[in-house]
């Protein structure tokens, strides 16, 4: 399909509403626009961060879901312990594939589920005392962990449960860090405000725990802040940072410690790649540590580049050697693969729909492949995130915040992509539309995709989707004969 | 009355940041700036309008601060 104008794109807005009733659908009404790169505001054309509509088939998930499964989960030496029903650890575990090196139930938890398995009982009599024992088992169990967090599940909430107390309690005891999270998956529209939550825990149980004490700094220490490791990418990310001569000091929270959050307020930069998640954790140091962040995008040799020479910027004539010498040393094999798989991908239609910060940050990564993104949404975005979408998007395109299933799949039908970037939950329904899909959440189960040796494996699985000979085979042959032999009878 | 943190943005002009409600917009004009007195009314991009009561000037930027809103959008 062509290029869409302004009036095309609204006109198709419009049409995809009508099937709405007239409450439901002035409300979505607010939720999609058209790009006007002229608007530097997004709040004066895009709502978000709002509750979705009732009966509407949405994508998100909850303040659990954002605090154990995003924020907290990833650290490896601490236990995150689901507290409450034995349902939300289980469906949670290791569904992002956060990469660690250590040994699983040793010395590293992130791929095991531990709940307090709430039962009726505790739900009338109260949880606090299953917490404590639960500790105390962990203790025995797994001694080697640096520290315990508490994920509230919504039943803590609703029964009104102590969980400080206990927490602090038994901190004492066993002498490491307790961290109670109120994370209960009823706060918030979705899982945003989970990141929130997690990070206010963070700031306040966490992140002074080693004030005062020495620490061998460097004038080139760094931390990565929101990179989870998914598939790999912090370390794609990690050895590019360090080939420039910077310090990695820590990373939140793909295969981070307990140890290197707390030395985190050591840095002298935090770098900052999932803006939504980790904002508010870098404003807090920004303010108490005089930490400046800095927003960087690591997908594609465009933007990478582009990141690498601001990092630099903000250190001496090493660093920015340094920041050159690693783009001099990539750019003839990132050259190769762009020669390779450009002439495969030139002029294929991405559309995107995932969450925190990829409808924005891989925009650069599809156009150094000659693709081009247009549509893009979240699904818990925040305005400042629809600020920064805009000016990566082409003007008309479409933004989608929260979309609805019959939205997303309405917007398929109509502008037939060759490419859809989602999550899970959509990828089924697309595929039985025939439409090419990446799982963007988790990169399909491949990754890494950030950094330049991910560019090489994203651009790889780009093709091996877009061009896979099985989209031609949808049809049964007995329905292609007859739909062939009446072309040729006409 | 809620907490509020000013920072220096990257254009150099000072931003308004309300963490509860994740709003985040640039200051256009702040009442009193000096060194002896820093704060009153300050308006923002958004058209909303808040109060900080009067401080001495803080020595480093971002700070938070109690404000109240007394206009405009939240």
């Amino acid at each position: 399909m062509s290029e869409l104008t302004r009036e095309q794109a609204q006109a198709l807005i419009e049409e995809v509403l009508e099937v709405y009733p007239e409450k439901a659908k002035k409300d979505r009404a607010k939720h999609l626009m058209v790009n006007d790169k002229e608007i530097t505001q997004s709040k004066k054309c895009i709502t978000s961060n709002r509750k979705s509509v009732p009966g509407v088939m949405t994508q998100r998930g909850c303040a659990y879901a954002g605090s154990k499964g995003v924020v907290w989960g990833p650290i490896k030496d601490i236990i995150d312990i689901s507290h409450g029903p034995v349902g939300c650890g289980a469906y949670s575990r290791g569904g992002r594939r956060n990469y660690f090196s250590g040994t699983s139930g040793v010395d590293s938890f992130c791929d095991i589920n531990f709940t307090s398995d709430f039962q009726e009982k505790d739900i009338v009599f109260g949880g606090d005392k299953k917490l404590a024992k639960l500790i105390d088992e962990l203790e025995g169990l797994f001694p080697l962990s640096k520290g315990i967090s508490v994920q509230s599940e919504c039943p803590v909430g609703l029964i009104g449960d102590d969980i400080e107390a206990v927490a602090k309690k038994k901190a004492a005891e066993i002498g490491k860090v307790i961290v109670p999270v109120r994370c209960e998956g009823f706060r918030g529209v979705s899982q945003s405000l989970g990141h929130h939550i997690a990070n206010d825990a963070v700031r306040d149980w966490i992140i002074s725990n080693r004030d005062g004490k020495p620490f061998e700094s460097t004038p080139y220490d760094v931390a990565i802040l929101g990179d989870y490791n998914i598939g790999g990418d912090a370390w794609a990310s990690r050895i590019l940072l360090e080939e420039m001569g910077l310090r990695v000091v820590a990373q939140w929270s793909g295969d981070g410690t307990l140890t290197e959050m707390e030395n985190t307020p050591n840095v002298k930069l935090n770098l900052l790649h999932c803006y939504r998640s980790m904002n508010y954790i870098s404003r807090h140091m920004e303010e108490k540590y005089g930490i400046p962040w800095l927003e960087y995008n690591f997908f594609g040799p465009t933007k990478i580049k582009e990141s690498l020479r601001e990092i630099a910027s903000h250190f001496d004539e090493k660093i920015q050697e340094g920041a050159e010498r690693v783009i001099a040393k990539y750019t003839p094999a990132m050259d190769a693969i762009i020669a390779k798989y450009k002439p495969r991908l030139q002029g294929k239609k991405v559309m995107l729909y995932v969450g925190g910060l990829r409808p924005r940050h891989t925009v650069g990564a599809y156009e150094d492949l000659g693709m081009e993104v247009i549509g893009a949404g979240y699904e818990f975005a925040h305005n400042d995130d629809y600020d920064r979408t805009m000016k990566e998007m082409k003007d008309a395109t479409l933004i989608y915040d929260d979309v609805t299933g019959y939205e997303f799949e309405e917007f398929v039908r109509q502008l037939k992509p060759d490419l859809i970037g989602s999550g899970i939950k959509e990828k089924y329904a697309f595929h039985k539309m025939g439409v090419p899909f990446r799982q963007l959440h988790s990169w399909d189960y491949s990754g890494p995709y950030h950094g330049f040796d991910g560019f090489a494996i994203f651009a790889r699985d780009m093709d091996m989707t877009v061009n896979n000979p099985c989209w031609g085979m949808l049809k049964a042959p007995w329905l292609k004969d007859e739909a062939e032999g009446e072309q040729k009878a006409a | 009355m809620a907490n509020i943190m000013v920072r220096k943005s990257a254009d150099g002009g000072l931003s308004f940041y309300l963490p509860k409600r994740d709003i985040e917009d640039s200051i256009i004009s702040i009442e009193f700036d000096t060194p002896e007195k820093w704060g009153g009314e300050i308006r923002l991009g958004n058209g909303g309008i808040y109060y900080i009561d009067p401080i001495p000037a803080p020595a480093r930027l971002p700070i938070s601060v109690r404000a109240r809103r007394v206009d405009g959008v939240e």
